[in-house]
């Protein structure tokens, strides 16, 4: 089964970059191959550069060198992804000790600022905490102080506030938001949330069916979809001010990876299709400067 | 004439201990604190607030799922009876429950029809003919397939279980949907479908829904009227288009304003601080008091009823006329 069907995208410095796509697309599976992350059974082909250096099929050694300090990476459900059974000051001390070599009361006062710069108040004390103590909104608080424990130049945040509440999920954002500003830190939100993305991000990829069908900044995305998914996902979203007009659903379902349409991927529920949809994949083929659409009617 | 649904000070408590010992002190917590709303026929009452505000447990004391701790159901103008009475399961045909998750309430062993027939079997309706027929007429009318009939629900979308599931509530032709977040766990090309087929159903059979969900837009897509739970209270009911536009109560500013959407540059972001309180803990007076940044002394001492405010929606909120 091929999850990924050539992914080129690139990340620049200090730039947040909004992934947006429906479950199975191959979102989180972009980076988790990008980072090695995969296990033994994935197949995986093609380059990962950082900085010129390629990191698909490096040694461990060297991967273990970038993730966690040059790159980071939070997912969706923060309860999970911190061990229940070990407070948080010895997991947070964990990734300080490991990307900063750092001991003692050092390490001690910097999982208290890391704490603070996540606006958790009284990190003292919340170090001796179990997760299981903290809310929903605080164990990504705390998964942030993780990421930000090696002084990252890329935090992968992926679906970063799916699980909280709106109310928590605007502080998160607010806070990764504050976070980039200060240290310039690069970012590749991955979202389902298309307002999400919109608000964080200065350009986006959309992903369907393993392969990125546009690729704009976002005010390109909203203002003039070039992809006729792109176009679908919007008709599909309901406004929140002016008239009520009827959803415009995207027909039929998304096609499953071992089962995939020949051609291109989109074309079975695509109103725009065309014969020739049929017969290959479309190329990604440059509309405009920074705008790429991999869609032959586009 | 009366509401197809009368809830009058509804309430819902729970003793908790506080703590982690057998004998730590009892509390009790309010899931559900005195909520009224009317729900005519055919009509929405979008319920909306955040993960612990008691909207679940609202819907559950709505069916009589769980009892009431105070306060009164009424159902076409008479009280809920007892759960599990007789009367209780004649009137439960007139009112049924879809839930977040398809899969979970479906039972994976069973084969679709048998499914969607299931509770005319409970309910001894019909012959067995008259049961398949009256099956396959509800697939076709959520928009599934005969073939769909003999089909197991691991073998579709989420899209198409949640079609089951909506087919298997309406095949006793209820007046009454109860969903709880009914399009949260499909993607979002997908939740349009639902919605639109809600929206179909209800014009066709002139249902009406108790829809619950955090999801703001697709609540003011679907709803005639909504409500806002903060705490088991309701904080803030009105029209949705001027509940969403200019919302009152500063709890519905700041939920509003979460919203993320593109092009907001023109609009501040309201960030709350702190979390929603503990219920056991719930503050004095006002409970959104400590996250309010409006709050003055009488919110800390009084708590605000949920009043009219002139033009026609309520709010419970000392300041919403100058806050406004």
């Amino acid at each position: 089964m091929r999850a990924l069907h050539g992914i080129d995208l690139e990340v620049r410095r200090g730039e947040a970059l909004g992934l947006v796509g429906e479950s199975g697309c191959g979102k989180s599976v972009t980076w988790l191959a990008a980072l090695g992350l995969l296990g033994g059974r994935a197949r995986i082909g093609g380059e990962v550069l950082l900085e010129g250096r390629n990191l698909a099929g490096a040694p461990v050694a060297e991967l273990e060198r970038v993730r966690g300090r040059r790159i980071a990476m939070i997912f969706q459900d923060p309860s999970s992804s911190l061990n229940p059974v070990h407070r948080i000051g010895r997991q947070l001390g964990e990734a300080l000790r490991l990307h900063r070599g750092l001991e003692g009361t050092a390490l001690e006062a910097e999982a208290q600022r890391l704490l603070d710069r996540v606006g958790i108040a009284d990190g003292k004390r919340r170090l001796g905490d179990y997760p299981h103590e903290l809310s929903g909104g605080m164990n990504q608080r705390v998964m942030i102080a993780m990421a930000l424990a090696g002084q990252p130049d890329l935090l992968i945040a992926d679906e970063p506030t799916t699980a909280l509440d709106a109310t928590i999920q605007a502080q998160i954002l607010e806070l990764l938001a504050e976070i980039r500003r200060e240290t310039r830190m690069a970012m590749v939100l991955i979202s389902h949330d298309l307002g999400v993305v919109a608000e964080n991000t200065d350009r986006v990829c959309v992903m369907y069916a393993g392969r990125i069908v546009e690729d704009a900044p976002i005010d390109t995305v909203f203002e003039a979809p070039a992809h006729p998914y792109t176009r679908g996902l919007l008709a599909a979203l309901p406004e929140l001010e002016g008239p009520r007009r009827m959803l415009v659903p995207i027909a039929g379902v998304v096609p499953e990876p071992a089962n995939l349409p020949p051609g291109c991927s989109f074309a079975p529920r695509c109103d725009r299709r065309i014969e020739a949809c049929g017969h290959a994949p479309p190329p990604a083929t440059e509309l405009a400067p920074q705008h790429r659409v991999a869609c032959i009617r586009a | 004439m009366t509401a197809l649904l009368e809830v009058s000070n509804l309430a819902r408590t729970y003793d908790v201990r506080r703590g982690r010992w057998p004998f730590a002190r009892l509390a009790t917590l309010h899931a559900v604190d005195g909520v009224s709303f009317e729900l005519p026929a055919g009509r929405t009452l979008g319920l909306v607030g955040e993960s612990g505000c008691g909207k679940t447990t609202t819907a559950k004391l709505v069916l009589g799922l769980l009892p009431a701790s105070g306060g009164e159901v009424r159902v076409g103008g008479e009280a809920l009876p007892a759960a599990h009475s007789p009367h209780w399961r004649a009137l439960r045909r007139r009112m049924q429950m879809v839930y977040q998750d398809p899969l979970g309430a479906l039972d994976r062993r069973l084969s679709v029809g048998r499914q969607v027939m299931e509770p005319l079997v409970i309910h001894g309706a019909g012959s067995t003919a008259e049961r398949r027929d009256k099956a396959l007429a509800m697939l076709d009318a959520v928009g599934l397939a005969q073939h769909h009939f003999d089909r197991f629900p691991h073998e579709l979308s989420g899209g198409q279980r949640q079609r089951i599931v909506l087919a298997r509530a309406l095949i006793l032709d209820p007046q009454l949907l109860v969903c709880d977040e009914p399009i949260s766990a499909l993607d979002v090309s997908i939740q349009a479908q639902v919605v639109n087929l809600l929206l179909a159903l209800q014009q066709k059979l002139g249902l009406a829904y108790l829809f619950i969900s955090h999801d703001l837009r697709m609540v003011r897509q679907v709803s005639h009227e909504v409500a806002v739970m903060y705490l088991g209270r309701i904080v803030e009911q009105g029209d949705p288009d001027r509940l969403f536009a200019t919302p009152a109560h500063p709890y519905t500013q700041a939920l509003v304003s979460a919203i993320p959407t593109h092009g907001r540059a023109r609009k501040r972001r309201i960030v709350l601080p702190g979390e929603p309180p503990n219920p056991v803990d719930r503050p004095a007076g006002c409970a959104f008091h400590p996250r309010c940044p409006h709050a003055v002394e009488r919110c800390r001492i009084e708590t605000p009823a949920l009043r009219l405010l002139a033009d026609g929606r309520r709010a419970a909120c000392h300041l919403a006329e100058q806050i406004a």
